[in-house]
């Protein structure tokens, strides 16, 4: 693989933010009781992480570093400013269900990280693929976790019934623990229980 | 008026847990709950700043930002919606008040600043505290709302991440599978603990 794409796709499986480096979790559990939420946020916090990498690393060799933080906080502010405008322009209900969680991708680890991490050190191009990739990691997580908890939790993908549900003559119990706030943890573990047992170098102690 | 102070005190700690029911603050939630003693130094810091910065952007949304506020500069003004500008004003404002708390306590209560260490300067970036303030501007909480809410949901964040640090030191003695070690059986323990919280939903004061 060539050093751009393995900018670009490490952090998919190999080192994946939330399975492994422990970044950004907050709102992949939160937005996930929904497939089109999940999808809409998982594209909101990918630009963002991608731009941000990418105006960050422009802008490296001018942040003084005693103020850099306030600085990158800034940057990231401003297109999550951006982001949620257009989401509301445009996907007005979903931007209602995202609530808050739109706003605290400010906060969201990985898009910080990755700006202090990765962006401070290392020319825009590859800056962005790695804003990209990291972006894309969240999204692999997020999609899988709401795929499943939304056709176990109300039997539905994307608002499609596709298990008919008992309530409607169906066959299938929908798992209403899915929904809730335990489903999302639970699902995460096994995610990572999955990954690090197909990967076993991951694995960490206590 | 007492009784729905109390009411949404609680409801802020137990049944709309920050960390546990809306999943705000996981980052540092997961990271700093190896020890206990970490964890409490955490939580109190999360409090603290929670009590000050919720009611401070309340007071800094309702006069400069929501729709029309700044009609008290000019009633030319009095048609202007800044809302858009609250998420980087927000930062701004709880960087900025981390930063003064900081040098304060270091100031005045060495002690109590050399305990929170390096937590201190981290909150800025915790989801739990600029999720409070979103949240504030959601629910359009008044000013004596918010410091109950932020309070509450400080003390909230504080309980949830000390017991969880407590059973990850009572954990180390299990044997859990390879697999799920570290992150994984943290997420199943933080798990069930959200599923013993909701059994407070529902409690009317």
């Amino acid at each position: 693989m060539s050093a751009k794409s393995r900018i670009l796709l490490d952090p998919l499986f190999d080192n994946n933010p939330i399975a492994l480096q422990v970044l950004g979790i907050c709102s992949a559990l939160a937005v996930t009781t929904k497939l089109e939420t999940s999808i809409v946020m998982a594209c909101a916090v990918t630009a963002v992480t991608a731009f941000s990498n990418l105006f960050v690393s422009i802008l490296r060799n001018w942040i003084p570093s005693s103020i850099r933080i306030i600085v990158q906080l800034t940057i990231i502010a401003s297109l999550v400013i951006v982001t949620d405008q257009i989401l509301q322009a445009f996907v007005y209900d979903i931007s209602k269900q995202l609530s808050v969680f739109v706003g605290l991708i400010i906060t969201n680890c990985i898009v910080m990280g990755r700006a202090e991490a990765f962006a401070m050190q290392n020319p825009p191009g590859d800056s962005f693929l790695d804003g990209l990739g990291n972006g894309l990691g969240y999204s692999v997580v997020l999609l899988a976790v709401g795929f499943f908890r939304e056709l176990l939790g109300s039997g539905k993908l994307l608002g499609f019934q596709v298990l008919p549900v008992v309530t409607e003559g169906g066959w299938y119990q929908p798992n209403g623990l899915m929904v809730l706030a335990p489903g999302a943890f639970f699902l995460i573990a096994f995610f990572i229980w999955a990954l690090r047992t197909w990967k076993p170098d991951q694995v960490t102690e206590d | 008026m007492l009784e729905h102070y109390l009411s949404l005190g609680v409801k802020a700690v137990f049944i709309e847990n920050m960390a546990l029911a809306f999943f705000l603050g996981m980052c540092s939630f997961l990271a700093v709950s190896k020890k206990v003693e970490t964890a409490l130094g955490l939580g109190a810091a999360v409090t603290f700043v929670l009590t000050l910065t919720t009611p401070l952007n309340n007071l800094f949304y309702r006069y400069m930002m929501s729709e029309g506020a700044l009609a008290w500069v000019s009633p030319a003004l009095a048609d202007v919606d800044l809302g858009f500008i609250r998420f980087l004003a927000f930062i701004g404002s709880i960087a900025a008040a981390v930063q003064v708390v900081e040098m304060a306590l270091d100031r005045f209560v060495p002690k109590l600043y050399a305990a929170l260490g390096v937590f201190l300067p981290l909150i800025a970036v915790n989801c739990a505290i600029l999720g409070g303030s979103l949240f504030m501007v959601e629910r359009d909480y008044t000013l004596g709302e918010s410091t109950v809410f932020g309070f509450g949901s400080g003390l909230g964040f504080w309980l949830a991440i000390v017991a969880l640090a407590a059973i990850r030191e009572k954990m180390r003695y299990s044997n859990v599978p390879p697999a799920l070690r570290g992150l994984g059986i943290t997420f199943i323990v933080t798990g069930l603990m959200a599923i013993g919280f909701m059994a407070f939903a529902g409690i009317q004061l």
